[in-house]
């Protein structure tokens, strides 16, 4: 298990390398424009470029401009100008706000998504189980951009039971943080916990026609242990790779349309204001910082899924 | 005769399917003493694993039918409750599955797997105690490096150690009543011969009383005392190994002793066949459902015999043929030895 850790480590390097080599080379190699002026935003002036143009040695071989790139990025030292700030600064003030909201939905939504699947699943044919479909199939096909302003509409301006946005710090105020974060959180889940109840329920399906669930009631094993012991736990497998891309690419950018609807100042909304106003440091450094979680996530998830699949464990033997 | 252990009576299944009711048993009766093997024979969709299954009463379900009785010690269990079921299996009835690959979960270690079972039944059995028992057992199957093969994944082992482990689990528990369901199908023929070899040994030692379910007629020449042939649902002929070997009564059980391949007679210079495919059970034939396959079909086969002896000397050797036993006796040579002719040919412009 050490080596499989290892091994999925050094992938997950390799990678992130080259993933930054894309960032490179889709923002300094191919654009006409001069890369300097990019980084400088519109309304820059030519001091301004010249200075960026020397401080990134732009004259320079492509390695060498590779490896300036890299070291501004790891120490702090890419720049948005307009204003003057780094834009890790900017990333990680906008840390707490996404993590709450990223992490708070995918707790909700992989939760409900499996528990509404696996009531599907056990009733499949059911009563029950056609009113879940049908409540899963509405919440895949609501958009976002549809269901916040709806869930804002009705909580916030008619009810008056939940504030229409912001973001309150856990620290400052914990009741008001929980109160400004139940609307987006929903927003963020429903789409997923459609998705997820359908995968699981599909899954388990599946599972209860293999041989192995049969002999585990033949040696007399009770429906639900054989639901959840045999059932469930083999269904799970792939949704834990399902949900560790999502959850991934939620933080990465998904959260972005909510974070704007809500006036979340996040990562998200960051990266919007930055792609709005064409400013390519933030871009870039929202980039790379999504690929590193979408990366990590995965390589996490590899990780998981070879502890709950002894087969995935490869190249090792028995003992180890 | 002591009353039997296990005893089938007139069980019939069927399932409702969209296309109409399929009746995948219809109407079998044996009984099964203790120390005795009663072997299940026929072709794939015959009905033979039905049977099996709803023995241990795992094909209930909302389209099924069952009718019938079956009851083991005394005890009915058509109509046992399902927490009552769960309580027989494994503990007094156990089952063996056919495809050792695919019968054990391949996210548990197998020891915990077969601890599982013991633990379903015996709850204050511990961790430790359970999976002593099952090095105990592991040895008893003739598992090599038992006290460290416990702890391998279903993947880890080849198809003939992981159907000994399936054995071992169906035996923990020291059942009274073993379902072998095609237990050696998946295996090669080396294997084939060590696994039943076990079988028989088990069943001697702990006077197992042993269903045996297979297509393999080799199979049941070596362990089985008595034997069932199903045919379409049915019970076509049953009766003692001697009696089904050396003097069979129904065409099919020929065919079925002819297409079998055989070392001590001449080589054929094609190996004999059942032409044809068995029927759907969904639109059977009037009367017999092997007639458009058999060679021997005359005026009366439109009406289905019953189950009945039809030997002056034997009232255990039932058969569903109209032909009488003088006819029988001469229709059944082929080439010299036991066999089903080639189909007449019909219809041929």
């Amino acid at each position: 298990m050490v080596r499989f850790v290892a091994r999925r480590l050094v992938g997950m390097i390799t990678v992130l390398f080259a993933v930054s080599l894309i960032v490179f080379v889709v923002f300094m190699v191919l654009p006409k424009q001069n890369p300097a002026q990019s980084l400088a935003g519109k309304n820059a002036t030519p001091l301004l470029v010249k200075s960026i143009e020397e401080e990134w040695g732009f004259d320079e071989s492509l390695p060498q401009q590779y490896l300036t790139m890299m070291e501004r990025v790891f120490t702090g030292e890419l720049i948005q100008y307009e204003p003057r700030i780094p834009v890790s600064d900017r990333v990680i003030e906008g840390i707490p706000a996404t993590f709450s909201l990223t992490i708070g939905a995918a707790a909700i939504w992989l939760f409900f998504g499996l528990l509404l699947g696996y009531l599907s699943a056990v009733r499949a044919g059911g009563w029950l189980d056609r009113i879940l479909t049908g409540v899963s199939i509405a919440g895949i096909s609501i958009p976002v951009f549809l269901l916040a302003p709806v869930l804002i509409y009705v909580f916030a301006n008619k009810l008056e039971i939940l504030p229409n946005g912001q973001y309150v710090p856990f620290s400052e105020d914990p009741t008001e943080w929980l109160k400004h974060l139940i609307l987006p959180w929903i927003t963020l889940a429903v789409l997923s916990i459609g998705f997820y109840s359908r995968v699981l329920r599909s899954n388990m399906l599946d599972v209860m026609n293999e041989d192995y669930v049969r002999t585990a009631r033949a040696k007399g094993l009770s429906e639900r242990q054989v639901m959840t012991r045999h059932v469930l736990r083999n269904s799970l497998i792939p949704v834990i790779t399902l949900f560790g891309l999502d959850f991934g690419a939620t933080i990465a950018g998904t959260a972005i349309i909510t974070e704007v609807i809500f006036s979340i100042d996040g990562i998200g909304n960051y990266a919007a204001e930055g792609v709005g106003k064409f400013e390519l440091p933030p871009i870039m450094g929202v980039a790379l910082y999504g690929a590193f979680f979408v990366v990590l996530l995965n390589t996490i998830v590899d990780v998981v899924y070879a502890y709950l699949d002894p087969r995935v464990r490869l190249g090792e033997t028995a003992s180890s | 005769m002591s009353a039997p252990l296990l005893s089938v009576k007139d069980l019939r299944v069927g399932f409702a399917t969209e296309e109409g009711v399929v009746q995948a048993v219809d109407g079998v009766n044996f009984d099964l003493a203790p120390g005795e093997v009663v072997a299940i024979v026929g072709e794939s969709g015959s009905g033979k694993s039905v049977t099996a299954q709803t023995i241990i009463g795992l094909t209930r379900a909302n389209n099924a039918r069952i009718e019938g009785s079956v009851k083991l010690g005394g005890e009915e269990l058509t109509n046992a409750g399902d927490a009552a079921m769960r309580r027989l299996r494994g503990e007094r009835i156990a089952m063996v599955f056919q495809d050792p690959m695919t019968s054990f979960n391949p996210v548990y270690r197998l020891g915990d797997q077969i601890v599982e079972a013991i633990r379903a039944h015996r709850p204050d059995t511990s961790k430790k105690q359970g999976r002593q028992r099952v090095v105990e057992l592991f040895e008893a199957v003739g598992i090599p490096d038992a006290g460290r093969r416990v702890d391998d994944y279903p993947h880890e082992f080849s198809g003939g150690m992981r159907q000994r482990a399936m054995i071992a689990m169906a035996l923990a528990l020291e059942p009274e009543v073993l379902i072998a369901d095609e237990p050696t199908t998946a295996l090669d023929v080396t294997i084939q011969a060590q696994i039943l070899g076990l079988i028989e040994d088990l069943n001697r030692e702990h006077n197992l009383a042993t269903i045996l379910i297979t297509h393999d007629l080799g199979v049941v020449a070596e362990v089985a005392d008595r034997v069932l042939v199903m045919y379409a649902g049915k019970v076509v002929e049953q009766g003692t190994l001697d009696e089904i070997f050396y003097d069979p009564q129904h065409p099919y059980t020929w065919g079925l002793l002819g297409s079998l391949t055989r070392l001590d007679r001449p080589r054929p210079h094609r190996l004999p066949q059942i032409a044809g495919s068995p029927p759907s059970l969904l639109d059977l034939p009037e009367g017999c459902p092997f007639r458009p396959r058999c060679p021997h079909e005359f005026s009366k086969c439109p009406q289905y015999p019953g189950l009945e002896a039809r030997l002056p000397d034997s009232s255990d050797h039932c058969d569903r043929c109209w032909l009488t036993p003088e006819e029988k006796r001469e229709k059944r040579m082929v080439e010299g030895q036991i066999g089903l002719e080639a189909p007449r040919q019909v219809g041929r412009a």
